[in-house]
């Protein structure tokens, strides 16, 4: 196996996928309701990166307080709602694990 | 104008700079587990530009460690990346007048770091001129994060501590875009729907969870926001 062309290979894939539809888009007309869907993209992909991020520990939901993300999302989701701010939503977040996880509640 | 370049530039950069912190660690790793798996230092650190996409990588590496066939990870390259055909769809309206150079250049930045904040930008502040350089400014900045994040996982191997979970910068950077975003009922229940999908699906190899999870929620608010405006426009008539 050659490692540099299957690593091309990959890379031409990787490229042609993000760059198909940028491209293809005005070629072709797109039906309405496939434009409201677009639409639906951002809150639906960033909701399921998330999600397991915070709800799951060793691949296991954890709704217990020994799972520190979850608090720590939680105080997060609050502080984004409240302050619609990004860098208070992260320290906000960050600064609850860290004492999550040094007072090991 | 060039000044509004650089405005965009430099805000597109500053959005991405919390995602950085959390993708430096993964970079330090995928050097190092690259380096475990027997490729050599150059090898591994050229898969970040030519590759550049973090869960392939990873998964790449791990596959060269069980000496699978060319083909199989090649497949599984594309496999992993698929969900990015989402993100071109959606990012393809606020692109669509760019030249074509243009938009090669910002489809081979096209990474989940580089997507979230761009079309949170776009999104919130409509197309504007020259708003495309905003996403240069973060796809660039998360490039050059990604390959020196590379390198120092070569040279030193995984050197910050796990326990100061740099990582979670990412999914509450993540919240910090999408909680404001959700102004309507379809876009929360779309939120919803996706999250909860993502749980179920999570078991899934290759990413496609989360693509998975990710077209349940786009559906869920679209038929949601047909349903409230046919209702609307029954009701008023």
């Amino acid at each position: 196996m050659n490692i540099w062309l299957v690593m091309a290979l990959g890379g031409l894939i990787t490229f042609g996928i993000r760059f198909s539809l940028i491209y293809l888009f005005g070629k072709f007309h797109i039906p309405e309701t496939m434009r409201k869907a677009l639409h639906y993209v951002p809150p639906a992909v960033l909701s399921a990166i998330i999600f397991p991020e915070v709800f799951l520990r060793e691949g296991a939901l954890s709704f217990s307080l020994e799972n520190h993300r979850l608090l720590a999302g939680l105080i997060a989701i609050v502080a984004a709602w409240i302050s619609r701010n990004t860098f208070t939503t992260i320290l906000a977040g960050m600064i609850a694990l860290f004492l999550l996880q040094f007072f090991g509640v | 104008m060039t000044s509004l370049k650089n405005k965009y530039f430099w805000a597109g950069i500053r959005a991405e700079f919390p995602l950085l912190i959390g993708v430096f660690p993964f970079g330090m790793i995928y050097g190092a587990l690259a380096i475990e798996a027997g490729l050599s230092a150059v090898e591994a650190q050229m898969m970040s530009p030519i590759v550049f996409a973090g869960s392939a990588q990873f998964i790449t590496t791990q596959l060269i460690n069980n000496v699978a066939p060319g083909f199989v990870i090649v497949l599984t390259i594309a496999v992993v990346n698929l969900r990015h055909m989402l993100y071109s769809a959606s990012l393809a309206p606020y692109l669509a007048s760019l030249p074509t150079r243009w938009k090669a250049l910002l489809s081979y930045l096209l990474t989940d770091e580089a997507y979230a904040p761009s079309i949170i930008h776009y999104e919130t502040n409509e197309l504007q001129p020259e708003s495309h350089w905003f996403m240069l400014g973060a796809g660039l900045a998360l490039w050059a994060i990604w390959m020196f994040s590379t390198a120092t996982g070569i040279l030193l191997g995984t050197a910050i501590p796990d326990s100061w979970s740099l990582d979670f910068a990412l999914p509450l950077t993540f919240i910090a875009m999408v909680v404001p975003a959700l102004k309507t009922r379809p876009a929360i229940a779309a939120a919803l729907t996706a999250g909860g999908a993502a749980l179920v699906a999570y078991a899934l190899p290759y990413k496609l969870g989360l693509l998975i999870a990710a077209l349940a929620g786009i559906i869920v608010g679209t038929l949601l926001e047909n349903k409230t405006v046919g209702a609307r426009l029954s009701g008023d008539s």
